[in-house]
Parts: structure tokens; C-alpha cells; sequence
């Protein structure tokens, strides 16, 4: 058995499945706060990275500009989302939330590959790129920074959620709306800050998955890859999302291992999360550290 | 829903008459007027040419397969409220197993295309069973999965589905006499739609239709009633999937080619769409429904050309693009119907269909 390889996939499967927590986050957090699955995740990504990708290779501007340019766009992005698409579905059945956003996520994915074409285009250098080696092992700096950034964010979800003023809204919103409204909070307000937080935090990831690997349509598989990340962690805690995240990188770090050593199938990394949601759901049908809802009729 | 706009006056005074098809004379004789115009559209001509093009009669046979396919799905999220983003891979696995049986085993095309469907039954009870103990959104995520591990079970599957190099399947034959090419094809396709079609207008009116209404209604309360949730989530999962192998077993014989590829999400997706923006709980809406997003593309492309005749927009070039705006229509579609008009097109029709009865008041 080839020990460092599977530490090395280990390792690369953990700095991933960072990443997928930051998404997953984002993911949990419109759905905790509006009730909303977003389809559309993936696209946010995307969209965050094209946008940055345009204004620093395209128009040429510095990357400390257009960077805040680009988050501003998709603050702005996020709330008109919500205000045009999500309010009017506001007491429709959850199947037309769902599909509401598959649409989306259908427009957008159309949207991009024709104004941005099909081919991966890599960002200008932005930080200089270079091996470091921790522990024995070969981390190249690029993925060390998107750890970083990953553990920042988390960081400052944690900072937002427990002491700043909207963030205590949020959680009340997401406790029960109506007293959260009674108790003078707009829950509009919080609904359309809570998609604008996700849509800059997804593009953040999007940048740094761009900064990595160059930007193109498959940055958005991101967003598929979030799903089992929230099953295993439950679709309403956000701390489920960050450890499922975690898991599923890892799984995939595992799942690329005894793919390549011994069954040679040669997507198992892709498959593999799917099979093991299915699992968790046959067994624990609300997630492992979902919360079971108890129906009062 | 349906039922909800029925003109002011118009009581129904037994059960037996809320339960009909048809709820008037006219109404018979123009469905079966509709059909006999359908059998007549390959075989008309005008002045030597054909009345239906090749390219439109095409597009037809497409509608009733994937319509059959939609009204499968329009049983099982509009009548049972369940979720499902996985109908692709069960019109792959019908479409798989019909190509199978005919041409590894032997089998008549026109027994395999049934057979195919039964056998998609069971493999929708069997991926149904999560559904027994899953509601709304996480359902609707378990059915994403499980398209996704049956999509890769095709393209993996070497002896079932020719793995990467697709399946062969022939076209049908009857007595000896064979039924490819499209304008005798469409007869056979007729047939099914018809069939199936009818069979789920029927099931509204039967005890188990009743039942499903009831569990999406209120789920609750129908178990309370002595209705067996877990049976009729299984069940309706299983009818939706034996539409769905029919529908998939007809589009492999006129296509006579089935690759995994042609199953993936997306086409769950489209056929969620066509259930939707028809109409949830209208069998007439999934096929209306299906017309719609089968010619968009078609009204996209007439639009481009027209714009471009016009010349209306100088120096601009829609040709490389066509294809990303005919998927940004359905995606906007999507969303614009939800937004908009969310009960679908069946609504729509009743609307002026009622808006024309009582003419000239308002109710």
C-alpha cells in the first residue's frame, strides 16, 4: 500500500473539502434563514469567479480593485435574486422553490458558457505560486491559502453569527419568523441580507478555486458536491455543513486512492459522495446532525 | 387546482358525475374528433407533398414519448406531492431494458416496449423506498443521487447497456410487416400516448388516484383516514416509473440508438419543467406542458432568424450562440412560469375557457 500517496490525497481531499464547507455554508445559511434550497450554489461560484476574471484579465484592473468590485456585484446579485425570483414564490409549495432555482441555475450555466466560451482561462498570477513542504509533505502554497482563506471565513461566519446585530436577527429568523417579526426584526431585510452574504461568500470560493485552477463551467460542480456535504451535516446546522464539507473532501481524497490503487474505475471520486448520501438518508433520513422535525397538527 | 374554476351554477349533484372525463357531450366528441384528426396527419397530402413534414412529424412522435413520460411525473409530484429529480434515469433504464429485450433476447418490439416499463416499475419502487420515510427538499436531493449512481450504472454496465458505445435497438414490426420509418412509427407511438393517457385520466377516479391526492393534500390527515402512506409513496413512485420505461422504450426504438450520455440531469430537469409549466395535477398539462418545452427551441430559432431578417440589430451574430439562448429560454421559462402564472398552462386554458362561458359577465 502506498502510504504517502494516500496521505497526500488525505491532505489534498481535506483542503477541498474546506472549500466545499465554505459553500455548504453558504448553502445552509439562505436555507436556515428563508427556507430556500439553492440550486443555483454552484452557479454563484461561478459567476463570482467570471466576474473577477473579467474586470482583472479582461479590463486589466489591479486585483484589489476589481476583487471589491466583483464582491459588490455579487451583493448586489444576491439581493436582486431574492427580491425578483424568491419573494413572489414566498408560501408557494417547495417544489416550485426548487424548481425556481434549477431555472436559474439552467439561465446562468447557459449565460456563462456563451459569453465566457467553454475553455478554462487562468487568472493572472495574483500570489506567487510555489511548493512548501509541511510535515514530509508537498502542499504547493496556492492550496494553503485557500486552507487559510477557508478557515477565515468560517471564523468570520462564527464572529457574525454569535455577536454582530443581523446576525442575531438571522438566527431568530431561522428560529421562528413570526416572533422574529413581532420582535421588530424585517424579516425582508434578513432574507435579502442573507442571500447577499451567500453570494459573496460563494464567490470568494469561486476566486480562490480560479486563483488555483483557472476558471471554467466545471468550477460550478462545486455546487452538485454540496449536497452531500449538507445531507451528512444536516440542512440546518451550519457547523454540519463545515464538518460534512470536510467529509466529503476526505471521502474523496479516499475514494481517488482505492480508485487509483486498486479499482480502477476511474470516476469513483465523483460517484462515491452520491453513494454514501444515499446511505445516511436510508438510515438517518434527516442527516447526521439534522434536527428531526416534530409535526403538530 | 383543478376543479376551481368552475362557472357559478355549474353543481355537480352526484358523485358519479364529479367523477367523469368528460364533463360534457362536446367535449367527448372533440377528444375523439382530435384523435382521428392525429391518425389522419401522416397519411394526408396536398398536391403531392405531404401535409406534415417529415421535421414536424418528427417532432410529434417526440412530444407523445416524452409527454408520455411527463404525464408519469405529473402522477407522481402533482398527484402525491413527491419530488423527483431522477425521471431521466428511469426513461434511460426503460429505454436500456427495451433495446435490451429485443435485441439480446429476442423479444417483439411491440411487447418489449411494455415489458420495459414494468421492469422500470421496479427499479422506481425499489429507489422509491427512501421516499417511504423522506419529505420535500431532502427527497428531492435522495432523487438527485440516486440519477446520478444510475447515470453511472449505465455508462458502466458493459453487457446491459453497451457501456460508452450505446445500445442498438431495431424498430417494431406487426404480423410480419415493419413498422420503422416515422410515418408508420407515429401510429405505434399514437398508440401508447393514447393508451396511457387515458389510463392516468382514470386514475383520478379510482380509490388509489383518490389516495394519492389525499397524501399530498394532506398527509396527515390521510393517515388518519387509514391511508397507508408508505404504500402510496411507493406506489406512485412505481406508476410514474413504468410511464417513464415506456415513454424511454418508445424513444429507443425510434431512435434506434441509446447512449448513457442522453440521460442526465438536465432532461430530469425538462421533464419537471414540462410537468410544472403544463400544470401539477393535470394530465392534459403535462402534455401541453411538453409541446411547450419541446417547441421553444423551435419558436428561439424562428425568432433569431426573424430578428436577423429584419436586420434590426446590426453586426450581430446569434448563429454560435443559438444554442445557449435556446437553453437560457427554458431556463427562464422555468422561472417566469413560477413567478407568474404558477399553476401552468392547464390554468390558463380553464381561464379562458371559462372566461368565454361566461361571456359577457365576469362570473
Amino acid at each position: 500500500m502506498n502510504t504517502t500517496l494516500l496521505v497526500q490525497l488525505l491532505v489534498n481531499g481535506l483542503i477541498v473539502g474546506a472549500l466545499y464547507g465554505v459553500v455548504a455554508m453558504c448553502f445552509v445559511l439562505i436555507y436556515k434563514a428563508s427556507q430556500v434550497v439553492n440550486f443555483a450554489q454552484g452557479e454563484f461560484v461561478l459567476i463570482g469567479a467570471w466576474a473577477c476574471w473579467w474586470l482583472v484579465a479582461s479590463l486589466g484592473l489591479p486585483f484589489w480593485v476589481g476583487f471589491p468590485v466583483c464582491l459588490v456585484f455579487m451583493a448586489l446579485l444576491g439581493v436582486l435574486t431574492q427580491v425578483l425570483v424568491l419573494r413572489p414564490l414566498i408560501g408557494q409549495p417547495i417544489i416550485s422553490v426548487v424548481m425556481v432555482t434549477i431555472g436559474m441555475s439552467i439561465f446562468f450555466q447557459a449565460l456563462l458558457r456563451w459569453v465566457f466560451g467553454v475553455f478554462t482561462q487562468p487568472f493572472p498570477q495574483v500570489f506567487e505560486t510555489k511548493t512548501v513542504t509541511v510535515l514530509g509533505l508537498n502542499v504547493e502554497s496556492a492550496y494553503l491559502m485557500s486552507l487559510v482563506f477557508s478557515v477565515v471565513v468560517m471564523a468570520g461566519f462564527a464572529y457574525f453569527f454569535k455577536f454582530s446585530r443581523m446576525g442575531l436577527a438571522m438566527r431568530a429568523t431561522a428560529f421562528d419568523q413570526q416572533v422574529a417579526q413581532s420582535l421588530g426584526v424585517s424579516v425582508k431585510h434578513v432574507f435579502a441580507v442573507s442571500w447577499a452574504i451567500s453570494a459573496v461568500v460563494s464567490a470568494l470560493a469561486g476566486v480562490v478555486v480560479g486563483l488555483i485552477s483557472g476558471v471554467s463551467a466545471a468550477v460550478a460542480t462545486v455546487g452538485v458536491k454540496v449536497f452531500p456535504a449538507v445531507i451528512v451535516g444536516g440542512l440546518e446546522s451550519i457547523v454540519g455543513a463545515v464538518l460534512g464539507g470536510l467529509i466529503i473532501g476526505l471521502l474523496e481524497g479516499l475514494a481517488q486512492f482505492v480508485d487509483s490503487e486498486y479499482l480502477n474505475f476511474g470516476n469513483l471520486i465523483t460517484i462515491a459522495p452520491f453513494y454514501v448520501m444515499l446511505i445516511i438518508l436510508l438510515v438517518k433520513p434527516y442527516g447526521l446532525f439534522g434536527t428531526k422535525n416534530i409535526e403538530r397538527v | 387546482m383543478a376543479g376551481s374554476l368552475r362557472p357559478a351554477g355549474d353543481f355537480r349533484t352526484t358523485y358519479q358525475a364529479d367523477h367523469t372525463i368528460f364533463p360534457t357531450r362536446g367535449s367527448a366528441i372533440a377528444c375523439v374528433v382530435f384523435i382521428a384528426a392525429l391518425c389522419l396527419l401522416p397519411i394526408l397530402s396536398w398536391g403531392g407533398k405531404p401535409m406534415v413534414s417529415s421535421y414536424w412529424l418528427a417532432l410529434i412522435i417526440q412530444i407523445a414519448f416524452y409527454g408520455i413520460a411527463a404525464v408519469g411525473l405529473n402522477i407522481l409530484v402533482g398527484f402525491t406531492g413527491q419530488i423527483s429529480l431522477g425521471h431521466s434515469a428511469f426513461f434511460g433504464f426503460g429505454a436500456f431494458t427495451s433495446a435490451y429485450l429485443s435485441s439480446k433476447l429476442g423479444v417483439p418490439v411491440l411487447l418489449s416496449i411494455p415489458l420495459a416499463g414494468v421492469a422500470t416499475a421496479f427499479l422506481g419502487v425499489i429507489v422509491g423506498l427512501p421516499a417511504a420515510r423522506l419529505k420535500g427538499l431532502y427527497l428531492a436531493i435522495a432523487t438527485l443521487a440516486s440519477q446520478i449512481v444510475l447515470q453511472d450504472f449505465f455508462s458502466r454496465a458493459q453487457w446491459f447497456t453497451g457501456g460508452a458505445s450505446g445500445a442498438q435497438a431495431q424498430s417494431p414490426s406487426l404480423f410480419g410487416l415493419s413498422l420503422g420509418g416515422d410515418r408508420l412509427y407515429f401510429y405505434v407511438v399514437l398508440f401508447f400516448a393514447v393508451v396511457m393517457v387515458i389510463m392516468a385520466a382514470n386514475l383520478v377516479r379510482t380509490r388509489d388516484g383518490r389516495a394519492m391526492v389525499a397524501v399530498r393534500d394532506h398527509y396527515l390527515s390521510a393517515e388518519i383516514m387509514g391511508i397507508n402512506l408508505t404504500y402510496y409513496r411507493i406506489l406512485a413512485f412505481g406508476i410514474s416509473s413504468f410511464y417513464a420505461g415506456v415513454g424511454g422504450a418508445l424513444m429507443a426504438h425510434y431512435t434506434s440508438f441509446v447512449s448513457a450520455e442522453a440521460f442526465d440531469l438536465l432532461l430530469s430537469i425538462n421533464f419537471l419543467a414540462m410537468a410544472i409549466i403544463g400544470g401539477l395535477g393535470s394530465v392534459m398539462g403535462s402534455l401541453l406542458g411538453t409541446m411547450f418545452i419541446l417547441l421553444l427551441p423551435e419558436f428561439m430559432q424562428a425568432l433569431v432568424r426573424w430578428v436577423q431578417n429584419v436586420g434590426l440589430v446590426q453586426g450581430v451574430t446569434v448563429n454560435e450562440g443559438l444554442a445557449y439562448l435556446k437553453e437560457m429560454a427554458i431556463g427562464a421559462a422555468i422561472v417566469l412560469f413560477l413567478i407568474f402564472e404558477p399553476d401552468g398552462l392547464a390554468a390558463r386554458w380553464r381561464k379562458i375557457k371559462t372566461y368565454w362561458k361566461r361571456y359577457p359577465f365576469s362570473y
